[in-house]
C-alpha cells in the first residue's frame, strides 16, 4: 500500500436502533479494504452491530474561524432549551 | 493413539502451524490495519486449534492440549505442509490463506454435519470465523491480481509456487475414509469439485491462471514435512521446552 492511501471515517452502531458514533478512522485502498479495517480494528471486543465507513474528503467540517459566527449567538437564548418545564417522573432520556 | 485422536490432529495441527505463521506477522505487516488484520486472523485459528486439541486430549485422558502443542516432535505433527510453508512476501502469505481459508470452509460445512457431536460443534463455531478470513484473502487476491503489473505477476509466482501443495486436501488414506464411513468424518473426495468452483472464480475476478494441475506433493498424514516444520517448531516450543513447569 502506498503512503496516499485513502483515509476513511469509521462509525459503529453499537445497537440496533442506535444511532452510528465516530470512533476513528483507517487506512484503505478500496469500500470493501475499508470496511474490513474497520471491523478488524474497532470492533474485537464486541463494540458493534453495524459499521459506517465514509471517505474522510466527503465530510464537511465547519473550522475553527467560523465557530465565533456558528455558535457564539446561542449562548443568550436561554429560551431555546427547555429548561423552564418540569419534567413528569416518568419521563425519561430526554 | 485411537483413530479419532489422530484424526482430530490433523485438523487441529493445520490450524495450529498456519495459526503460527501468521502470527509471524505480527509488527511486520505491510499497514497498520493489514498487520492487526492478520494477527487477529492468526488469533482466530489458534482458537480453533486450541478447541480441537483440548477435545483431543480430553479423549486421551493423560496429556494435555499444551503437551500435544510443545511436546511432540515434527514427525508426530499431521498438518498440511502448506501450512509450514514460509510467510514470504505478502502476496505469497495471501495465496497461501486463500487456498487455505477455501478449502478449511467446505471442510467444516461438511464437519459441521459429523455425528462427533464436538466436532460438529467446533466446526459450526470456526465456519463463522473462516468465512470472514475467506473474505480477506479473497479479496486481497483479486486486489492484487487486478493491480498492477507487478502485483499481478507477484501473485501469479506464489499462486503457481503454492499449486503443488494443495493436492494433500483431497488425500484420503485408510483413516479419512474409516472416519467419512462411520459419518465422524468428511469425504475429501466429495469437497474438490465445489473447491474448484470457488478458486476458478476468484481467479477469474483476479484475473490470473489457475496453475496447470502437476506432481502434488504428499507425506503430511504420515508427519512427513519440508524442513521449514522443525524450524517453526524450535521457535514455538522452545519456551515450554526450556522452562518446563514455567506459568504465565
Amino acid at each position: 500500500m502506498n503512503k496516499a492511501a485513502t483515509i476513511w471515517e469509521v462509525f459503529i452502531q453499537s445497537k440496533n436502533g442506535l444511532a452510528h458514533k465516530h470512533v476513528g478512522n483507517v487506512h484503505a485502498e478500496d469500500k470493501e479494504m475499508a470496511l474490513q479495517n474497520a471491523r478488524d480494528l474497532y470492533t474485537r471486543r464486541n463494540e458493534g452491530s453495524c459499521i459506517w465507513v465514509v471517505k474522510s474528503e466527503h465530510i464537511v467540517s465547519s473550522v475553527p474561524e467560523d465557530s465565533e459566527s456558528f455558535f457564539d449567538p446561542a449562548n443568550d437564548k436561554v429560551y431555546r432549551h427547555p429548561t423552564f418545564y418540569k419534567m413528569p417522573d416518568g419521563a425519561k432520556h430526554i | 493413539m485411537l483413530d479419532l485422536e489422530k484424526y482430530i490432529l490433523r485438523i487441529a495441527d493445520s490450524a495450529l502451524i498456519i495459526s503460527h505463521r501468521l502470527s509471524e506477522w505480527c509488527s511486520k505487516g505491510p499497514t497498520l490495519e493489514e498487520d492487526i488484520a492478520l494477527s487477529n486472523i492468526s488469533l482466530d485459528l489458534l482458537g480453533q486449534a486450541n478447541s480441537l486439541l483440548e477435545y483431543c486430549a480430553s479423549i486421551n485422558g493423560k496429556i494435555s492440549a499444551d503437551d500435544l502443542a510443545f511436546r511432540r516432535n515434527g514427525k508426530e505433527f499431521y498438518n498440511f505442509q502448506i501450512c509450514e510453508l514460509e510467510n514470504g512476501h505478502f502476496g505469497d502469505t495471501i495465496i497461501r490463506q486463500f487456498l487455505f481459508d477455501s478449502y478449511t470452509l467446505l471442510f467444516f460445512q461438511k464437519l459441521s454435519q459429523s455425528k462427533d457431536e464436538t466436532l460438529s460443534a467446533i466446526a459450526t463455531k470456526s465456519i463463522k470465523e473462516i468465512k470472514y478470513h475467506l473474505r480477506h484473502s479473497s479479496n486481497w487476491v483479486i486486489r492484487l491480481g487486478d493491480g498492477t503489473s507487478l502485483s499481478k505477476e507477484k501473485i501469479q509466482n506464489s499462486l503457481n509456487n503454492f499449486w503443488k501443495f494443495t493436492g494433500e486436501f483431497f488425500e484420503m488414506d485408510e483413516l479419512d475414509k474409516k472416519m467419512a464411513e462411520c459419518k465422524i468424518g468428511v469425504d475429501l473426495y466429495k469437497l474438490k469439485n465445489e473447491w474448484d468452483n470457488i478458486i476458478n472464480a476468484t481467479f477469474e475476478k483476479a484475473k490470473i491462471q489457475r496453475p496447470d494441475d502437476c506432481v502434488m506433493i504428499t507425506g503430511s498424514k504420515k508427519g512427513v514435512h519440508t524442513e521449514h516444520l522443525e524450524k517453526i517448531l524450535s521457535k514455538m516450543q522452545y519456551l515450554p521446552r526450556a522452562y518446563p513447569d514455567a506459568k504465565w
